[in-house]
């Protein structure tokens, strides 16, 4: 039977990230198609009309959404290779509290930072991410990758959200290396794997979407605006170049 | 002894634990059941989930599982009697997808809803029935979601036959009218005469006590 696999998506996706991260694992071929999320398309309101969200995997014609359930999906069915989820229950068991932990603690803390005026509210939702990242990092303890010696579920559920971490530490003037440093030495073996590289997009393209988001919404570019002219720096200038600007 | 490898750490009105107290039953696994007063939490489970504090909490030949429909995909890899996901891919994806959405958009938004007030009740428990019309539309033509015998889904949605109704009598409002839900109202009359669920459901009356306590209360996501 032919495998016809599609992905609906976007890029500045940490979800759709996930989706393409467990793909390109597998080594399987598809079609992405970018979703205009402002104007959203046939295909993705039919395929999922009950939340309207990216991602969504087509295979064969048929929808799978939620990009946890996508990647559990995904290493169902392609089994023969690069196994995502480790086969013994309890350590699955472990592998998807964690991944949902991602979800539930690290989205939500990291959104309110790229979201809020500032102020009080920005400290909180600092305080609630930084301690987020803690305890994953704890997690993660002296393995190379949460899978344990291979790269695996819990690592593709949260990897994806490196690419936002330059906007997170611009909007709210911190360094997530200075206080997560196993963190980023993980993100940076992670980033060595084609898969993971391939898939996640340029930091300074979130930091694009970011600060439009903001002017959009009244919020304020400040540092962000620098990322928006210097897309060729490299992290070291980055943070240089940041410590110089002032609102 | 058989029963002391299985330990489940609970509030006896919690639904969360109610469904894996149904599928431990329905599979026939022994386990000791430890209750836990949430107002007061034991050190035990603070230690146990330090990350969400929450039950329920299985413990199993020492190790520890989280979060209610964690356990339930752990049960049914561990024990093998009466199989609670298909095995499909696609199918399990299906059930895992309305079991999240069941999570997130009625069962944690339920009691605040209908113990709101006046426009903000009014608006909530708009949203939240267009939510549940989707629900009803899944398990049109359906005995159960599970298909013909109860399943994770129904295990998932079980709060809806049983808890639903004490929310609507304490929060004085009618959600359930068969005429607009009869695939629910169908499914809720055939899942709790199964013999299992109908053994191992809360009491009612001390279910109206205590969310008629928690009303008057300031709302506190516990």
């Amino acid at each position: 039977m032919a495998n016809e696999v599609v992905l609906l998506d976007a890029l500045a996706s940490m979800f759709g990230m996930r989706a393409r991260v467990a793909l390109a694992e597998k080594g399987i071929e598809y079609e992405y198609r970018e979703e205009d999320l402002m104007n959203k398309g046939e295909l993705l309101l039919k395929m999922n009309p009950v939340h309207k969200k990216i991602p969504v995997l087509i295979h064969n014609g048929k929808p799978v959404c939620e990009s946890l359930i996508i990647v559990q999906y995904i290493d169902e069915v392609w089994k023969d290779k690069a196994p995502l989820l480790p086969s013994d229950p309890y350590q699955r068991a472990q592998a998807r509290f964690w991944a949902d932990y991602v979800d539930k603690k690290v989205y939500d803390a990291g959104r309110r930072i790229w979201t809020t005026k500032g102020g009080e509210e920005l400290e909180a939702a600092k305080k609630d991410f930084i301690e987020s990242l803690k305890v994953l990092e704890g997690v993660l303890g002296n393995e190379p990758y949460f899978g344990g010696k291979t790269f695996g579920f819990v690592d593709i559920a949260f990897v994806t959200f490196s690419t936002w971490f330059l906007a997170y530490e611009t909007c709210g003037n911190f360094s997530i290396e200075v206080e997560c440093p196993k963190l980023i030495e993980w993100v940076k073996r992670c980033m060595e794997k084609e898969s993971v590289s391939k898939s996640l997009p340029d930091p300074h393209k979130i930091c694009d979407f970011v600060a439009t988001w903001r002017k959009k919404h009244g919020v304020g570019v400040g540092r962000l605006s620098a990322y928006m002219s210097t897309v060729t720096l490299d992290r070291f200038e980055c943070v240089c170049f940041w410590g110089l600007l002032s609102f | 002894m058989a029963s002391q490898e299985v330990k489940l750490l609970s509030l006896w009105v919690s639904p969360f634990g109610h469904r894996v107290e149904w599928a431990l039953k329905l599979k026939g696994v022994e386990y000791e059941y430890i209750e836990e007063d949430i107002f007061n939490k034991s050190h035990l489970l603070l230690e146990l989930n330090p990350v969400h504090k929450k039950v329920p909490v299985l413990i199993h030949h020492g190790k520890v599982i989280l979060e209610s429909l964690l356990i339930l995909e752990y049960l049914d890899e561990k024990w093998k009697e009466f199989p609670l996901l298909p095995q499909d891919p696609y199918e399990k994806a299906i059930v895992r997808f309305w079991a999240n959405f069941g999570e997130a958009k009625l069962l944690r938004p339920g009691w605040p809803a209908l113990r709101s007030q006046g426009d903000e009740k009014e608006k909530a428990l708009k949203l939240w029935i267009e939510d549940l019309e989707k629900i009803e539309g899944e398990l049109k033509g359906k005995k159960f979601f599970g298909g013909e015998t109860i399943g994770y889904l129904d295990l998932a949605m079980g709060w809806i036959s049983y808890m639903l109704p004490v929310w609507e009598e304490v929060g004085c409002s009618t959600i359930l009218d068969p005429k607009k839900f009869p695939s629910i109202t169908a499914w809720t009359e055939k899942f709790l005469s199964h013999p299992v669920i109908k053994e191992n459901l809360p009491p009612r009356d001390k279910m109206v006590v205590w969310f008629e306590k928690r009303i008057k209360e300031p709302f506190s996501a516990q």
